[in-house]
């Protein structure tokens, strides 16, 4: 799977689970500021990419990913 | 003044989400019209008139029924101004969310414990209501969840009129919420033979064979009756006093005889300061279960002697939403009183013979001076009982 398509892939999870416009998903939103979205729905957003994307991530590994960036790094670091 | 000295309670914004009517008009027009066929969800509940996409999500729909029900009763009241510290949530349900529960254990069993929803207990909890009604609107004072199973939006109207009694709050939004009908809820409440095989809610009929399990939200905002009065609130209704008691008997059989019953509206009498004599009409709580019906009808007899006042029970058209049913009941007093129309009870065609009550069948009856007593009894043996009045009655030249 290219960048792009894994972005894409991502960007549909994150939608989904934060309800925000795919226009928002960007490597620079930050979840608390642009995104509205507390601890518990990160959580749930990696349970989504997880399960989309076959990976496992433990809940250390979240540790400091305060972005979409940080996040996507994380699921593709996985790849 | 009823009892002296003490702070009364005035009734100034109703809201309901019930399956025959989502809003104080519908929901009255409903209880004087046949009843609903089939099965007794609230089909037209629309979410989004409450919650965003994402707010949705999070809540189990007997929060949303509570957060519903709490608005459409807060935006009735109109401007409660109020100070948020002297304001409570006091919300009562039978199980929380269970629906949610469900929908996660499938989760749990099909895909393992790491895909359960991070939002699984806060969605579930049985304060989950409340809890949400007091976020939603800033309110900061007592905040709690009553869980007697179907006797918990009573117990809940009760105690948040204690707290303004108390000079504790001066605004309370009580109520109670239920969305049981999950496939495991309807599974387990049929297997114990509690529901009727006919599919019909037949209160106080001969024929009656069980309850029709139904779900639904229902809130009143309660205030500090003089405080009502100077903003120029609308009341409809003072709620003069209530009672709980226990049968100490059997987890679901009512105590013989009906006397934890009869205990709880003799207390609840008592603490509205009022008789037998004053009392009009019984909103009974009357679930159609043969056990029930037979237990409330002869505590009834006994305090009133026969025929007695004028009793209704709605669950003929509302079936039994159980945790809400005594809060959508108070709802409907307020709206006999406000409309002076006491509902039918639906599907009463042939009154118990071993009964001696005047039932309201057919088509409502105008609602006589005095008060009304509302009954609710749930599993476990709990009794609640609230006595409401016109404004008028406890104002009158006969209190002292």
């Amino acid at each position: 799977m290219d960048n792009e398509a894994a972005f894409d892939k991502f960007k549909s999870c994150a939608v989904e689970v934060l309800q925000v416009p795919a226009e928002k998903i960007t490597l620079e939103a930050k979840f608390s500021d642009d995104l509205e979205a507390d601890s518990l729905e990160v959580v749930e957003l990696v349970m989504a990419l997880e399960e989309a994307f076959g990976i496992t991530v433990e809940e250390s590994e979240l540790d400091g990913v305060a972005t979409i960036g940080q996040a996507f790094d994380l699921v593709t670091s996985k790849l | 003044m009823a009892v002296p000295g003490r702070r009364r309670v005035a009734v100034t914004g109703v809201g309901v989400v019930s399956c025959c009517g989502i809003g104080n008009d519908a929901f009255f027009d409903g209880l004087c019209a046949p009843a609903p066929v089939g099965e007794h969800r609230v089909h037209d509940f629309d979410p989004s008139a409450w919650f965003d996409v994402k707010q949705a999500r999070r809540a189990d729909r007997f929060q949303q029924f509570s957060v519903a029900s709490a608005q459409m009763a807060l935006d009735d009241a109109g401007d409660v101004a109020v100070d948020p510290a002297r304001a409570g949530v006091i919300f009562g349900t039978g199980v929380g969310g269970l629906e949610t529960l469900q929908q996660q254990i499938t989760v749990l069993v099909e895909k393992g414990p790491r895909r359960v929803s991070p939002f699984l207990v806060p969605m579930i909890m049985g304060n989950a209501g409340a809890a949400a009604i007091s976020m939603r609107f800033g309110w900061r004072g007592p905040c709690e969840t009553v869980v007697t199973a179907c006797a918990a939006g009573t117990h809940a109207v009760g105690n948040a009129a204690r707290l303004i009694q108390s000079g504790r709050c001066d605004a309370v939004i009580t109520g109670g919420a239920e969305a049981a009908m999950a496939g495991i809820g309807l599974a387990a409440f049929s297997n114990m033979t509690a529901l009727s095989s006919s599919g019909v809610s037949r209160p106080f009929d001969r024929r009656r064979d069980g309850f029709i399990i139904a779900e639904g939200g229902a809130a009143l905002v309660l205030e500090e009756l003089d405080l009502a009065l100077e903003r120029g609130a609308h009341v409809y209704a003072e709620v003069l006093g209530s009672a709980s008691t226990a049968d100490a008997h059997h987890i679901t059989a009512p105590a013989p005889g009906g006397s934890g019953a009869l205990a709880c509206m003799e207390l609840a009498l008592e603490d509205a300061g009022v008789t037998t004599a004053d009392v009009a009409h019984v909103n009974a709580h009357g679930t159609s279960t043969p056990l029930n019906d037979l237990a409330e009808a002869e505590a009834l007899e006994k305090l009133f002697g026969t025929p007695g006042p004028i009793v209704t029970s709605i669950k003929g058209v509302t079936g039994h939403s159980l945790g809400a049913a005594g809060a959508i009941e108070a709802v409907c007093c307020a709206l006999t009183i406000e409309r002076g129309l006491i509902p039918p009870t639906a599907g009463l065609e042939e009154l118990d013979p071993e009964m001696h009550l005047d039932v309201v069948t057919g088509a409502p009856r105008p609602l006589p001076p005095g008060v009304l007593l509302s009954n609710s009894f749930g599993f476990g043996g709990h009794n609640g009982c609230l006595v409401i009045a016109p404004i008028g009655f406890a104002s009158s030249a006969s209190r002292s």
